[in-house]
């Protein structure tokens, strides 16, 4: 009887398909695979970028048609993978990716915690860090240059600036993040607060920690790139500068992939380090309700 | 039988009292709220009492005090011979949500009172206590599931082990189960009775149901806001155990009338 009468509701919402399975109406479009759809959009984004070159509507010196981006590509991975001057540039900018990182996730994380566990942190530090925040911060870039010369120590420091203030907002927001029930809990249990902080706060807060981690991990490389182009030295930053003073286009948009891999493996690791020590995130279901 | 009498504290037999309010008061100075006004209370040992009352008439207030979260400003409170000047591993404690951390096994969840009090090794040793506390809530096997994979009324079984870990004198309910479903509700409240009787556990709720109060307790405190007061005390004289069956009778539905009629007096 049931299965009768749904038929008949979907015959009448379905335009006279007596079939209750509505899940397979969809789209074609809604059907291809996620893979196949980001190639043929990403083929399609070369064809147009290709036509579009070929036909001169752009000049050539500005913009390279994505054969010879292409080419090149090739080039700059013979290069790297020989061990040669370009290896040596990616290294160095990986250094000040990393140690910024480092640096930031250590500062931004004890900061973190001032502001977010201390009514001092949150009273008299929080308003300076919220200020410096608002700031344009590459436009300290001449300032770290000056105080720590042209080496990668300057990078390191931009790359790190920048990456801390996401690190800060998301540790503090982590520790706010345990809600009532829990605080009361740990209450009647006896916690001191050292015990709240380490047992329930913390590890509640690292979903929000690990989402600072990600966006200082964005952050990072930005920095690290920026502070190449103004302090100079030998990394991978300056190779792009100096490509694009040449008018080497090609080479300019080369380079520029292979820095986002170092940034995308940099994203990543975090990810990875996430789903490690936060396992519990993805598998939730809600447990209070 | 008469109907007035039976409302009546059963008074015959006398039980070793656990628990012990006296004249406790709370006045908020900022707010000029009075809280609580002058309530007395005695659980004794192995009983089941309720206090029921409409928002704001200070039950939460109360139960606070008597988890030694607050402090009364008058009165005494005694646990067991001695003052309540704070949280007290002594006393169990159960909320709303089962408040279980999914970055623990439930067995780790079940300990943790142990490991905040004791650390970490006295935990570990009390993790035989916990498996028989999740054979005793009907959950055994589930030790080393994580939370996530609990549905609510499993959570709240693990909720009750964590209470009972560190053999409370006394168990305060907060509303334990009134996220859940009204069937899991039921079922669940028959459960705490069952898990209540073979610990002879001394356990006071807080509830907002009057059929949950009255299938469950032995007394029921009808309480009234401002200033939050006990107004009647209602002695259940119902067999143990007590069915959901019961819940049908003549004398179950007197009993919610009569203690309706007191809420809905207050609240007009």
């Amino acid at each position: 009887m049931s299965t009768i009468d749904s038929s008949i509701e979907v015959g009448e919402t379905g335009a006279g398909i007596t079939d209750t399975v509505w899940t397979e109406k969809g789209s074609w479009l809604d059907r291809v695979p996620r893979a196949v759809s980001m190639i043929v959009l990403f083929a399609a984004f070369l064809a147009i970028w290709q036509g579009v070159t070929l036909l001169g509507v752009v000049s050539p010196i500005i913009m390279p048609t994505p054969a010879e981006v292409g080419r090149d590509i090739v080039t700059v991975a013979i290069n790297l993978l020989s061990g040669d001057y370009m290896l040596a540039a990616l290294w160095i900018t990986a250094k000040e990716v990393f140690f910024g990182f480092i640096i930031a996730t250590v500062v931004g994380f004890s900061l973190g915690v001032l502001v977010g566990e201390t009514t001092f942190g949150e009273r008299a530090v929080m308003p300076y860090l919220v200020a410096i925040d608002t700031m344009p911060k590459i436009a300290f870039a001449p300032l770290f240059v000056a105080w720590l010369g042209f080496d990668i120590a300057s990078k390191v420091a931009l790359a790190a600036f920048i990456a801390t203030f996401p690190i800060i907002v998301g540790t503090a927001a982590g520790l706010h993040a345990a809600d009532s029930n829990a605080r009361m809990l740990f209450k009647t249990m006896g916690a001191s607060r050292w015990q709240m902080l380490i047992k329930l706060k913390l590890p509640t807060g690292l979903p929000h920690f690990f989402t600072g981690l990600k966006i200082g991990s964005v952050g990072v490389m930005a920095g690290a790139i920026t502070g190449e182009f103004l302090g100079g030295g030998k990394g991978f930053g300056e190779l792009i500068r100096v490509a694009a003073s040449m008018l080497d286009t090609p080479r300019v948009f080369s380079l520029i992939l292979y820095l986002s891999l170092l940034g995308l493996g940099l994203f990543a690791f975090v990810n990875w380090v996430q789903q490690h020590f936060v396992f519990w995130h993805k598998a939730r279901v809600t447990t209070a309700e | 039988m008469n109907a007035a009498a039976a409302f009546l504290p059963a008074e015959s037999k006398p039980r070793e009292v656990v628990y012990e309010l006296k004249s406790v008061s709370k006045t908020y100075a900022m707010r000029q709220i009075h809280a609580l006004d002058n309530v007395n209370l005695r659980l004794e040992r192995g009983s089941f009492s309720s206090v029921i009352g409409s928002s704001g008439c200070g039950k939460s207030t109360l139960l606070k005090i008597m988890a030694g979260l607050q402090s009364p400003s008058a009165g005494s409170v005694v646990l067991a011979g001695k003052p309540v000047l704070g949280p007290r591993r002594d006393i169990g404690m159960m909320f709303q949500h089962a408040t279980l951390f999914p970055w623990r096994t439930t067995l780790e969840n079940i300990v943790l009172p142990i490991e905040i009090r004791d650390g970490k090794q006295a935990a570990a040793a009390k993790h035989e206590a916990g498996r028989r506390l999740l054979d005793l809530v009907g959950l055994k096997g589930f030790e080393n599931v994580y939370p996530g994979e609990l549905s609510g009324g499993m959570a709240q079984r693990a909720a009750i082990c964590r209470m009972l870990i560190t053999e409370p004198e006394v168990l305060l309910l907060d509303e334990p189960f009134s996220a859940l479903d009204e069937l899991s509700r039921d079922f669940m409240n028959m459960e705490l009775q069952r898990i209540c009787m073979a610990r002879n556990a001394t356990a006071f709720l807080v509830t907002h149901s009057i059929p949950e109060a009255v299938i469950l307790s032995d007394v029921v405190h009808v309480m009234r806001p401002r200033p939050g007061r006990v107004v009647e005390t209602v002695a259940i004289d119902l067999p143990r155990p007590r069915t959901l069956e019961m819940i049908t009778t003549p004398y179950f539905g007197a009993l919610v009338a009569h203690i309706r009629s007191r809420l809905d007096k207050e609240a007009a």
